[in-house]
């Protein structure tokens, strides 16, 4: 069995697949990839059944190598300089090393093995959940057994497909169900600036930085469940974009949510970006 | 019951009684539409997650219309028996809250019938609620970084234990050997919506 042995992990590296599904009402999150159109891919360009794990980096350095045999790979997401060619299956040939730099633009990199990963599962899922702290760790030194690949490789030299871009990104939002809190000049607000996304942003949520937002009814909110893609107010004004590791419930009123279809591009967005919400 | 907007894969229903959330929960536990992938309780609400590839909001806002729990008829939930070694930190200043001394609490605590409202904050953490209004408290003014695992607790109106060593800002009244959360055992939570659990003292 070809295993991939973990050589550096950089600043967060971890195993996701597509989550924990279905299990919200134990208090369980569905965590998985934080940009699922970019795993899905890395999948698929090394003939991957859905749902295979994948390593999750941010901001780049990962380094691997393949032990007791050859590995196809392919890494997908934000382009990390290195011998690897992007959006491309690639063979890495028993003993020889990957090594993911720093990407230019976007943040999170998936690198699928053919085969899949596997990584501990727990409750049907391999991916690491860093709010519950379900799900394997990934450290130096760790030796992952790779899966026996049963599909043919699809035969895709090169995906053609955009790097997550650097500069301002706009996503749309629609209302969420507690926006009467901020009220119509709230609103402007939330949709008239340009936001930064600041550094203490992680799998959870994207944290922005901008005008505070004011409440035009600052009653307390009843926890209720939240989705990805929620833009959470917490009393200091400033909101927070809920992303795959976010809490199953939150108590601070959800004023806009952005569509689904833009949340994973919502997974790219580097510390100091700008992020502008366009109305859906 | 009304429907709130909840993005382009969720519907958040909202009613008006914690009894009616537990309710509409079951009927939708008990006959789930089509694509829906996920249902998550909470005080006043159930989130209703859907599969867009499986099914719309559309669809899935005329099915859940079609549901219609009545209430009363949910039958009760499965009792869990903690034991509980009430020498938390709080115990004394909680009891003072409630008008009473810390025997006086535990025996409200241990009398009362809980039922578990919803799960939230953390794998297997039960927020759990009663009919003696007395022990309805308030949060620490200041959250603890650090509470034990099994931490037996009262704040925000609800009871609750501790699955892990977490942050916290409920009153702790004492700890419990019982395993709230364990991903090896089905189902891995110990707590889940609707049971119901008496708290029995023991000694340290």
């Amino acid at each position: 069995m070809s295993r991939l042995r973990v050589l550096a992990t950089g600043p967060s590296s971890t195993v996701q697949d597509e989550g924990r599904i279905g299990l919200g009402s134990l208090g369980v999150g569905r965590s998985g990839a934080c940009d699922r159109s970019a795993y899905r891919l890395a999948n698929r360009l090394v003939g991957n059944s859905p749902g295979s794990a994948t390593i999750e980096v941010t901001l780049g350095g990962l380094r691997v190598r393949a032990e007791d045999g050859d590995l196809v790979i392919a890494t997908t997401g934000a382009r990390c300089p290195g011998a690897l060619p992007h959006n491309a299956p690639t063979l890495l040939v028993a003993g020889r090393e990957a090594h993911l730099g720093a990407p230019a633009t976007g943040l999170r990199t998936y690198l699928a093995v053919r085969g899949g990963l596997l990584a501990e599962s727990v409750l049907g899922s391999r991916s690491t959940d860093l709010l519950s702290g379900l799900g394997p760790t990934l450290s130096v030194g760790d030796l992952i057994d790779v899966g026996s690949a049963t599909a043919t490789l699809p035969g895709v030299d090169l995906a053609a497909v955009a790097d997550p871009p650097g500069g301002e990104v706009t996503v749309t939002v629609r209302p969420g169900p507690r926006h009467d809190r901020i009220g119509v000049r709230g609103w402007a607000g939330l949709l008239g600036q340009v936001w930064t996304v600041t550094g203490d942003s992680n799998r959870i949520g994207v944290r922005l930085g901008g005008g505070p937002l004011s409440f035009c009814d600052s009653r307390e909110v009843r926890s209720e469940g939240l989705v990805r893609g929620a833009v959470q107010l917490p009393p200091s004004g400033l909101p927070v974009l809920m992303l795959a590791d976010h809490p199953v419930t939150g108590g601070y009123p959800v004023v806009a949510h952005v569509d689904d279809a833009d949340v994973d591009r919502c997974g790219q967005l580097s510390p100091g970006q700008s992020l502008r919400l366009r109305p859906g | 019951m009304r429907v709130l907007p909840s993005g382009t894969s969720a519907l958040l229903l909202e009613v008006d009684e914690p009894d009616d959330v537990l309710d509409l929960y079951d009927a939708l536990a008990l006959s789930t539409p089509v694509g829906v992938v996920d249902l998550v309780p909470a005080a006043r609400t159930v989130l209703v997650v859907i599969d867009p590839a499986l099914t719309s909001l559309a669809d899935t806002r005329r099915a859940v219309a079609e549901l219609t729990p009545v209430a009363g008829r949910r039958t009760p939930g499965p009792l869990v028996t903690i034991p509980v070694v009430y020498d938390g930190a709080d115990l004394a200043a909680a009891a003072a809250m409630v008008g009473a001394d810390a025997a006086e609490l535990v025996r409200r605590h241990t009398a009362a019938v809980w039922t578990v409202a919803f799960c939230g904050f953390a794998p297997g953490f039960g927020y759990l609620t009663c009919t003696d209004r007395t022990l309805h408290l308030p949060r620490l003014p200041t959250p603890r970084t650090r509470v034990p695992a099994g931490s037996v607790a009262l704040g925000g109106g609800y009871s609750a234990v501790y699955p892990r060593e977490s942050p916290g800002g409920w009153q702790l009244i004492g700890r419990t050997q019982a395993v709230l959360f364990d991903v090896r055992r089905d189902p891995p939570a110990l707590l889940r919506p609707g049971a119901r659990v008496r708290f029995v003292p023991e000694r340290g």
